[in-house]
């Protein structure tokens, strides 16, 4: 048990940290919107399956014979990125128009709202798994589709027996710049300042001349984009998508804002890297088929001792 | 495949016996002597539905098989009835009843789930219809005492010992790594390999994941540090092939080898050429791939021009059990009774293997075929016995 937790403790936590960054990047999206509308936007999960779509096509039509390296690998890193990003921020703006608004108007309770994000999710799925998929692929839509490498998983440095590769450099720091970007955003600007306003009087904020509408669109199109470079990122990681993608990882990395302390930014970020890790961790000991009840366990137990996550439901009391 | 039939055997196992008592005594079947021109023969199994595209290979294979017959102007010509049950055991035996009342079949070749088997096989027993199904793999359908149902192929219960035997030969492992999603159909093939493993004295670590997961660093990272000399895993072709890939990043170039959920070249699309080369796949079916040679090769040609496609999962097994209809036909068994008498002595080199059955209605020969990933393609190398692998 010992010699199994000290053979595989370093390497999990490389892997722990990998996926816990793409865990946060779409945590970001769940917590923001929470935090200004105080809803549980599901649908959520099809905005980073529409991002890994997205890099999908864009690979598939570069098209590269081999793995890239140096400025071709970051211009096309950034040109995945930045595609999903913009099209996954303006897939949850669009969303945010058909689904939420309307509802919103004629002033919808929060419980018609979610169901309404529920709907969404599904049609979304069935949508790309019908429509969609086959259009941009040629393939069947419910099966998985692949994309080319472009990254090299050569091992950059070791610590211990732990092999940290490129691929996973470039997830890590790609996830840190975009959440550092996002905190700045909302903490440093205008329009960072009426997202904060609205999160924490929406009615006061009307009254010094936010607007709401405005702001809710900003949140979306944010939230969608964090999702997207999520996607992006995903994608070039494991090279494999499939329409229900999001599925698991979406209620996964609702989970680490929830457990980071929904609504709250810099929450996200450290539940998502948190629950990345004790996932790992956990299947040390126990298998890799418990990952999920340690992950739920872990959130049952922080929750019991802090009802409102691990730094609490920081967006709406920050000071303006 | 196989979870899937197990599915529905266990759903509508209830409902199917039911409905056999409702059509029992509706017998009375085949022609009854005198100067018979055509025998009628059904095949049955999901022409159209979501799985179709494993029982229209047998289906073709049916096919080829009763042109070639018909070709040669035999005294009694055959007429194969077609019957779409969507793999369904509700429609099987509402089928089944059509087939036996107004069409008179005289044997059935199908159906071709375990499902729909289970469902209909107590209603030919009593009508005395034979069947020979050319696909239906679940271990529990030999145990019914039924003395009419047969099949040519091995079932879910040889493939896990099947796969271990060639591995031990093959690759003399001292540790092997069992790994399986927790889809029913790969944790039961999992079972099997890890004991059959142990049974060769092998030392067998194990590890499963989530069947949605996408990230499986941490099995990646057991596996690694396990150091196996081979690593089996249970489960279906999109799980195998994120898994395949993952575990090649991860540095882990132990031989990989997999069931029958896995035979497909979706397993390459899905790992990626690099990572799936060598990749060892096993099947208790028997797929011509186009670099065959002999009997095969013919086989291989003709169902080309058959059905225009290139002969895919269960086609020679299809072929195989039509043939031995033939061959009951052929020595002027036209009626059910004698043809299923025929069935119990009957022998011949089939295309997928050599077709004999025992007094249970499985096949005498319940050979494993082996195939790899070669050059980027799904190969067959043979039965396992006999396979050699490459690289």
């Amino acid at each position: 048990m010992l010699d199994d937790f000290l053979n595989q403790f370093l390497p999990s936590t490389v892997g722990g940290l990998v996926f816990g960054s793409i865990y946060a990047l779409v945590a970001l999206g769940y917590t923001m919107v929470y935090g200004v509308l105080r809803l549980i936007n599901f649908a959520h999960s099809e905005i980073f399956m529409i991002g890994t779509f997205t890099s999908l096509v864009v690979i598939t039509a570069i098209a590269p014979a081999s793995p890239l390296t140096g400025i071709a690998l970051f211009g096309v890193m950034l040109l995945i990125i930045v595609a999903s990003a913009a099209i996954s921020g303006g897939a949850a703006m669009l969303l945010e128009l058909v689904a939420y608004r309307p509802l919103r108007r004629k002033g919808a309770t929060r419980l018609t709202a979610l169901i309404s994000a529920i709907g969404a999710s599904l049609f979304l799925q069935e949508l790309f798994a019908l429509v969609i998929i086959p259009w941009l692929t040629g393939k069947p839509g419910r099966n998985q589709q692949s994309a080319a490498r472009i990254v090299d998983r050569d091992t950059v440095f070791t610590i211990g027996n732990a092999a940290v590769r490129t691929d996973h450099i470039i997830v890590v720091v790609a996830a840190v710049i975009m959440m550092i970007a996002l905190d700045r955003l909302v903490n440093k600007t205008k329009i960072g300042r009426g997202i904060r306003a609205t999160a924490q009087d929406p009615e006061a904020a009307v009254l010094m001349g936010v607007s709401i509408d405005n702001i809710v669109r900003v949140t979306f199109l944010l939230g969608g984009a964090m999702a997207g470079v999520a996607g992006a990122l995903y994608l070039m990681e494991f090279e494999n998508t499939v329409f229900n993608v999001g599925f698991v990882l979406g209620i996964k990395a609702f989970t680490a804002a929830v457990l980071g302390g929904i609504g709250n930014l810099r929450g996200a970020l450290l539940g998502g890297i948190v629950l990345g890790l004790i996932e790992n961790w956990g299947a040390i000991f126990l298998g890799s088929q418990w990952k999920d009840v340690i992950a739920f366990t872990v959130l049952v137990v922080v929750l019991m001792f802090r009802p409102t996550g691990i730094l609490g439901e920081s967006l709406q009391k920050a000071r303006a | 495949m196989s979870g899937a039939r197990l599915g529905r055997v266990l759903a509508l196992a209830a409902a199917s016996s039911l409905v056999l008592a409702a059509c029992a005594g509706g017998g009375g079947s085949g022609d009854a002597g005198g100067d018979v021109t055509s025998v009628k023969i059904g095949f049955m199994g999901d022409l159209t539905g979501e799985n179709a595209a494993i029982v229209i290979p047998p289906r073709n294979g049916a096919v080829m098989a009763v042109e070639e017959y018909n070709a040669k102007n035999p005294k009694v010509k055959i007429e194969l009835v077609q019957y779409d049950s969507q793999g369904k055991a509700d429609q099987a035996t509402s089928l089944i009843t059509k087939a036996i009342t107004q069409d008179k079949i005289a044997a059935l070749i199908g159906p071709a789930f375990s499902g729909e088997s289970k469902a209909i096989g107590q209603q030919l027993e009593e009508s005395k219809i034979p069947s020979v199904s050319a696909s239906a793999t679940n271990p529990g359908l030999a145990e019914n005492g039924w003395t009419y149902w047969h099949r040519v192929v091995a079932n879910d219960a040889d493939q896990g010992p099947g796969i271990v035997d060639f591995l031990v030969k093959a690759k003399s492992p001292k540790k092997a790594f069992v790994l399986s999603d927790d889809q029913e159909y790969s944790v039961g093939l999992a079972d099997a390999v890890a004991q059959s493993f142990e049974k060769a004295n092998v030392t067998v670590e194990r590890d499963k994941f989530a069947k949605d997961a996408s990230d499986y660093s941490s099995t990646v990272t057991k596996v690694a540090a396990a150091n196996p000399d081979v690593i089996v895993f249970g489960g279906y072709y999109a799980q195998a092939g994120r898994l395949l890939k993952q575990l090649r990043d991860g540095g882990v170039k132990t031989t990989f080898a997999s069931g029958d959920g896995s035979l497909d070249q979706q397993l390459v699309t899905g790992a990626g050429p690099e990572a799936a080369e060598g990749a060892v796949l096993a099947c208790p079916c028997n797929i011509p791939t186009p670099d065959v040679t002999g009997a095969l090769k013919t086989f291989f040609d003709n169902y080309k021009k058959s059905a225009n496609v290139d002969p895919a999962i269960y086609a020679t097994e299809g072929y195989d059990a039509a043939t031995a209809f033939i061959k009951a036909v052929e020595a002027g068994n036209t009626t059910g009774e004698k043809i299923n008498e025929f069935l119990k002595t009957v022998s011949f080199e089939g295309v997928s293997k050599p077709i004999k059955f025992k007094a249970n209605g499985e096949p005498e020969n319940n050979a494993i075929f082996i195939y790899q990933v070669v050059n980027g393609k799904v190969k067959l190398l043979g039965a396992a016995e006999e396979a050699k692998l490459e690289g």
